[in-house]
């Protein structure tokens, strides 16, 4: 065998950076939108859903990768499936364990990791046809990338719906209410989190040109 | 009665799978190009959840839950399996996809073609094993209710994928701008369906 590809060469890097912008899981490849929006209310529950996916997502790439070779194509969703729960309830477990209040929550969307279809989607197209470091680097990229849109979209929505910020009242303490501004009860239901993602894929898309769509 | 028709109501519209929780989003968004064929896949997802709902009702009633096994014997009686749901709900999903999908294929030829992809895609469909897990956690009292909610979450959806392809086919002649077309103005409208769905959440039932 020839030389090795050293750990963090630029292609490995690239799997890494891409999936933060040009090639985002969320408003590029259009995967796994369910969870990100329904926990987006505020930013607590969307940073601990954002480490449960990257948890999930690195292992389970891993272990597909590991497996590929052994993997029969023919039943290899319901394998995928079953690596992929098994991860969700260890996450589970320790959440309850660990973190109650937020397990609460996010109720059933820990469980809904489990077709989260980012995890589903790079098993499918990467980690069954590569190593499983470059697998490893996927899973933690397309997580983060994730992550990035729902920290965002978390941010706004608690932000204006409820003037907080992690729970600090932001908008109390520099006086904005003394001067009438009233928090946008809006902000807080569940369709703003697809509109405020609608608005997020415009000005991407406006500063990068390559991504728009014809219709 | 009057109880399950309130039940098929609400679910459908007052806790629409779409609308009001996000479920479906990525079949919702990627399938909804035309209404033929979001048709199929609204029916599709109909049946599905109207079979595993119930299913894994029964599963979790008489396997899983703490002492759920007591019918079995006694001295099951404190023995918790609850940790086991993911797992066995998401595998009665998948096996059911791939039942329906055998079956339609056997007796309802046509059906079949008219689906093709959309079929085996739904076993990944979060709308599904939502279903399911919020059976799980509203705690339905009969089997029932369960069927009724599976399949009032399915009308549902089936309404709002629909709904959001017709839409889409009248959009292609309206100028958006550039940035927003395709994916973005999706989201927007979807948002925007969700606040109209949202005018039904003040109705008790």
């Amino acid at each position: 065998m020839s030389e090795r590809e050293p750990l963090f060469s630029s292609k490995n890097m690239k799997l890494l950076r891409d999936p933060l912008n040009d090639s985002n899981p969320i408003t590029v490849q259009v995967l796994g939108i369910c969870s990100a929006l329904a926990v987006t209310v505020k930013l607590e529950n969307s940073v601990v859903m954002t480490m449960s996916v990257i948890a999930v997502m690195a292992v389970s790439n891993v272990v597909i990768s590991l497996l590929r070779k052994t993997i029969p194509p023919r039943i290899r969703i319901i394998v995928q499936l079953t690596i992929i729960a098994t991860m969700v309830i260890l996450v589970d477990e320790i959440l309850q364990a660990f973190a109650y209040e937020v397990s609460k929550q996010l109720s059933v969307f820990v469980g809904l990791i489990i077709t989260n279809c980012i995890i589903m989607g790079r098993l499918e197209a990467f980690a069954l046809a590569n190593k499983p470091w470059p697998a490893f680097l996927d899973g933690i990229g397309n997580a983060a990338g994730y992550g990035v849109i729902m920290i965002i979209v978390a941010f706004f929505r608690e932000l204006l719906g409820s003037g907080t910020i992690w729970g600090f009242p932001v908008f109390e303490k520099i006086g904005l209410y003394d001067v009438g501004y009233v928090n946008n009860g809006m902000m807080i239901l569940p369709p703003m989190a697809l509109i405020t993602v609608g608005i997020i894929i415009w000005v991407q898309r406006s500063r990068n040109k390559e991504l728009i769509e014809d219709n | 009665m009057e109880n399950y028709v309130n039940l098929f109501v609400k679910s459908i519209f007052i806790d629409n799978m779409v609308f009001a929780y996000f479920l479906g989003m990525c079949s919702y968004l990627a399938v909804s190009k035309t209404v033929k064929t979001s048709t199929g896949l609204g029916l599709a997802v109909i049946f599905v959840l109207g079979f595993t709902v119930p299913i894994n009702y029964l599963i979790e009633n008489y396997l899983l839950k703490a002492g759920a096994m007591s019918w079995l014997s006694p001295a099951l009686a404190d023995v918790d399996l609850g940790f086991l749901s993911f797992i066995l709900f998401i595998a009665v999903i998948a096996s059911m996809v791939q039942l329906v999908e055998m079956i339609v294929e056997k007796f309802a030829p046509a059906l079949y073609s008219s689906l093709g992809i959309f079929l085996p895609l739904i076993a990944v469909n979060c709308a599904i094993l939502g279903g399911s897990l919020f059976m799980q956690e509203r705690e339905y009292v009969n089997i029932g209710e369960a069927t009724v909610f599976g399949l009032g979450s399915g009308v549902g959806f089936f309404l709002a994928i629909v709904g959001i392809a017709a839409i889409r086919e009248k959009i292609q002649y309206s100028n958006v701008p550039a940035p927003l077309r395709g994916l973005g103005i999706t989201f927007i409208i979807t948002g925007l369906m969700g606040i109209a769905f949202m005018s039904f959440m003040g109705i008790k039932l």
